[in-house]
């Protein structure tokens, strides 16, 4: 089996700065970590691999520093890195994002799963991975908080939704979204460590890929960042304390002094 | 300070690091309130490769020696020497196996034990042999494919949770220490049990627990080399084990000098940081000197323990005195410099200075390792021709 997993590198969010002319975020010059959600996506593929014989490929794209990330999920014990970097590919909203890496995972070939994090917490779209999965025209389930092969070809997928909990059949190849449910990531062993600060890494450009510079970054991208902005504090909340009894009361009466239906 | 360690050895630290910062340091209080033995840490140190730093890559290991092992110790010990000791006592455990077990032993039990699937634990102290090894009364009495072995070990560190022992017993009485001989005693041979958990003023993460062997029989090929050489491999593995101890002690006070500084910047007394005042100062920087001291001899040491030196003993000893007392003085500074906060279970340094105190005490006390250097330096003379007057 093998399993492609997308990762992201984003700003600690400690110190996310936005460029003022583009609207978009500064990468360069901040302290980057992977995107917490894209580590649970690395550790449901190690628990794949764990139980079964499956190799990893992990990629990203990003500017050249994001290897640092690929030989940090390298050390974690995935089999392989690939850097998607090219001047191109800067300024891609999600769709030229979806575009590259999808174009990436083509190449690869005979993958069987594409794990990505439920979503960024820089830009929170939640939406590269079903857009990969649509552009390669595979099945996908997002929020997935647990999964277990049924046969060569079909997963069993659990999701967690607002409404509930929904249970997927899957054929593969597929792509899932997964949340932190499926488990806590797993630290890095020494031995994946010394072999990761070892690891070829490739660097894919638009040339290996085979796009068009238009079909990518910001060229590529339908969407434009106009204004970036902090929504206005809110300042009219108000935190009830006390025992869980007091608590239910209080709720009680400031529902009842605003007239709610129904109370 | 630069140590000029290789890649290698700083990715050891930086690993090592990683786990105590993220699984030890937030259950450092809970283990230690609950006496609670770590096998979830066990398991992610297991994860981590950290077991094998020092067994060889043909036994499952890293290849690594007592530097390695140290370096992880050192940073694993900065959160808590409970867990800490926990995870060297594996070690411990395990020389007298790689010092001179045969062939099939180490193929045997170093893979496992490398691999932190199973703990191993060192029994030696006896209600009778401590400081005085040569007072051990256990025996192992020859019986045919067999060995029977009676008596007990007294406060066995991993007692109860490992899986492999190292025992020394006497094989034949009449000749003294010359009689002693290794063992290994696997959880689960007939006639082999634990006492109750030990409770203890510090490193209560750490289980401790006696032995107890009735007509315990195992069969002739877990000797440990040959009869009569346990005392030596005693000795042997101590040399190679105390340097741990001393990383304990190097980290814990580190870790101690830490909250030290960042408390002392904080709070505030007579409207300025308590750090301004020449008092505070001057305690912080002893601890500090003291500290880095204790990790320069500790490195350098290691590293040239790791020739198999002629003078090992006594470095090994030095090492293990010095960190011992240095961490002991540093915690009880710490506790001094947060004051009453430092003397309250809501602030780390108490259990420090609890922890700190059995590193004057196991593994030979600092008054034998003294004894051990004032004799070592007697030799070391008596071979000088000329004189120093």
């Amino acid at each position: 089996m093998h399993i492609v997993v997308c990762i992201k590198q984003v700003p600690d969010t400690k110190n996310v700065r936005i460029d003022p002319d583009t609207h978009t975020l500064v990468r360069q010059g901040v302290e980057s970590i992977i995107n917490p959600f894209d580590l649970f996506a690395v550790e449901a593929a190690l628990q794949i691999k764990d139980a079964s014989s499956a190799t990893i490929t992990v990629i990203t794209m990003g500017p050249p520093q994001a290897e640092e990330a690929l030989r940090e999920v390298l050390s974690r014990g995935v089999d392989a890195a690939l850097l998607l970097s090219d001047r191109a590919f800067a300024g891609a909203d999600t769709w030229a994002t979806s575009v590259t890496l999808s174009a990436a995972i083509r190449k690869l070939g005979n993958v069987d799963l594409i794990l990505c994090g439920k979503q960024a917490v820089d830009g929170d779209t939640a939406q590269v991975g079903p857009e990969v999965a649509t552009l390669l025209d595979i099945p996908y389930a997002t929020f997935v908080k647990k999964m277990e092969p049924l046969d060569a070809q079909h997963l069993k997928v659990t999701r967690q939704t607002d409404e509930g909990t929904e249970v997927w059949k899957l054929s593969t190849p597929a792509l899932i979204t997964v949340i932190k449910e499926v488990g806590e990531p797993r630290l890095p062993s020494l031995r994946h460590k010394m072999r990761a600060k070892k690891a070829a890494i490739p660097v894919w450009g638009i040339a290996e890929l085979g796009l068009d510079a238009n079909d990518v970054g910001l060229c590529g991208s339908f969407t434009q960042v106009v204004r970036v902005f902090s929504p206005p504090r809110r300042t009219d909340r108000v935190i009830i304390e006390g025992s869980l009894e007091e608590q239910v009361e209080q709720l009680y009466r400031y529902l009842k002094e605003a007239k709610v239906p129904g109370i | 300070m630069n140590y000029f360690l290789t890649e290698e050895q700083q990715m050891i630290q930086e690993l090592a690091a990683q786990i105590a910062r993220e699984k030890i340091k937030p259950v450092r209080a809970q283990l230690d309130e609950q006496e609670e033995f770590p096998w979830e840490i066990m398991q992610v140190l297991a994860q981590a490769d950290l077991f094998g730093l020092y067994i060889p890559e043909e036994y499952g290991g890293m290849g690594g020696g007592i530097l390695e092992n140290c370096l992880a110790i050192e940073q694993l010990a900065q959160a808590c020497i409970g867990v800490a000791t926990s995870f060297a006592a594996s070690g411990l455990g395990a020389y007298p196996i790689l010092l001179y077990g045969s062939e099939e032993q180490k193929q045997r039990y170093l893979p496992e034990v490398a691999a932190g699937k199973r703990l191993a634990a060192f029994g030696l102290t006896e209600s009778s042999a401590g400081s005085d090894v040569s007072g051990i009364k256990t025996t192992a009495v020859r019986d045919g494919d067999h060995y029977l072995l009676n008596g007990n070990k007294q406060w066995i560190t991993n007692g109860g949770e490992a899986e492999i022992y190292s025992v020394l017993a006497l094989t034949d009485r009449s000749k003294g220490p010359r009689g002693a001989s290794f063992f290994i005693v696997e959880k689960g041979d007939p006639g082999f049990s634990f006492g109750r958990k030990e409770k203890k003023l510090g490193i209560r993460a750490s289980a401790t627990r006696e032995l107890i062997f009735q007509d315990c029989r195992i069969p002739k090929d877990r000797l440990i080399g040959r009869e009569g050489i346990g005392f030596i491999n005693a000795m042997k593995t101590f040399d190679k084990s105390r340097p741990g101890i001393a990383a304990l002690g190097v980290g814990l006070s580190q870790g101690a000098l830490d909250l030290a500084v960042e408390y002392a910047r904080q709070r505030e007394q007579f409207g300025k940081p308590i750090i301004t005042f020449q008092a505070i100062q001057h305690k912080l920087a002893n601890m500090a000197i003291k500290t880095e001291a204790s990790r320069a001899l500790l490195y350098a040491a290691a590293r040239h323990m790791d020739t198999e030196p002629p003078d090992a003993s006594k470095l090994a000893a030095m090492v293990k005195v010095f960190s011992g007392d240095v961490a002991m003085e540093v915690a009880t500074d710490a506790v001094q410099i947060l004051g009453g906060y430092g003397y309250m279970q809501d602030y780390p340094v108490e259990k420090m200075m609890r922890d700190a105190k059995i590193l004057q005490i196991y593994e030979g006390t600092n008054e034998i390792q003294r004894n051990i250097i004032g004799q070592e330096l007697n030799k070391e003379y008596s071979r000088i021709k000329e004189t120093f007057f």
